[in-house]
């Protein structure tokens, strides 16, 4: 019943590489926040994986504050796809460099 | 060991399902087995707590957010680009990384021989790891701190999506014949400046 831990680092970086192909080949930028949330599922199934190895609750802390971050993250691209893209005009996700430097 | 493997399948076949569906409604769907996959996932990682939170925060926050937009834009498809995927002009590269970045993973994880626990069983009792009682216990004394920047970045989020969502508003809901009597004042105001 005993799982080895290499085996939850592979699932985690294979669901964190499909999270990245999401965002980079995608064009909709709603896919592309969902996206997004795989990764950061990715990287806390990793960290209680690791809480569980160690057994210490400081994982199980970190990631509560990933699930809050990914809360907020989701709000404001929301409300930034929701604010940018309007029903009755045409809008290329690669358009957007409002935040290009 | 036969669990993680069929939870792992079903999470990566949901993900795959997520990246790869033509429209967002139905990578909402496979998310949403995703998340609940994971939650399963974490109970038999004895993270009791954190598989609720996942079910509440994820399945019951984030994606009926993500719904509320999909619906308000009119089935997620018509106000976006519907151009070819970007994949054709980058794929070598791309896989070219993702297969070293696997093959180091792989070459690296080789001597690893920790394994993971299995749940203990005993649920709700104080003193189990990653119980509800342990992790409030945890929270709310010694990692305090992270607790209160969490609620910090929650009032950033609101601030944050107030700001936008007023923006747009202010934009929309101004009546037509304010904004002209507005321009006519000023141009007075800019002719008689000049007279």
């Amino acid at each position: 019943m005993n799982v080895p831990i290499a085996d939850y680092v592979t699932l985690a970086s294979v669901m964190f590489f499909i999270g990245v192909i999401g965002v980079i080949v995608r064009r909709n930028p709603l896919i592309m926040l969902m996206s997004v949330e795989l990764m950061f599922n990715a990287a806390n199934l990793l960290l209680i994986a690791y809480a569980r190895l160690w057994l210490q609750n400081v994982g199980h802390i970190f990631a509560f504050i990933v699930i809050t971050v990914a809360a907020a993250e989701a709000a404001i691209g929301l409300a930034i796809v929701v604010t940018t893209f309007r029903p009755e005009k045409y809008v290329d996700v690669d358009d957007i460099r409002a935040l290009h430097g | 060991m036969i669990a993680f493997w069929v939870l792992a399948a079903i999470l990566i076949a949901s993900a795959v399902w997520t990246i790869a569906a033509k429209k967002a409604v139905y990578s909402v769907v496979a998310l949403l087995l995703n998340f609940a996959t994971l939650a399963v996932l974490y109970v038999t990682l004895s993270a009791e707590f954190l598989a609720v939170i996942q079910i509440i925060v994820y399945s019951g926050a984030i994606l009926v957010l993500f719904v509320f937009v999909i619906a308000l834009l009119g089935s997620g498809v018509a106000p976006f680009a519907t151009g070819p995927n970007r994949l054709p002009k980058i794929w070598l590269p791309a896989g070219i990384f993702t297969l070293a970045a696997f093959g180091f993973l792989i070459y690296a994880l080789s001597n690893v021989k920790m394994a993971v626990p299995a749940a203990t069983g005993a649920v709700g009792t104080a003193d189990v790891f990653g119980s509800v009682a342990d992790f409030g216990k945890a929270l709310f004394t010694v990692e305090l701190l992270p607790f209160e920047v969490t609620a910090l970045v929650l009032m950033v989020a609101v601030i944050g999506v107030i700001t936008l969502g007023g923006e747009q508003m202010s934009d929309a809901e101004a009546p037509r014949s304010q904004v002209r009597a507005d321009r006519a004042v000023r141009e007075a105001i800019l002719r008689e400046g000049k007279g």
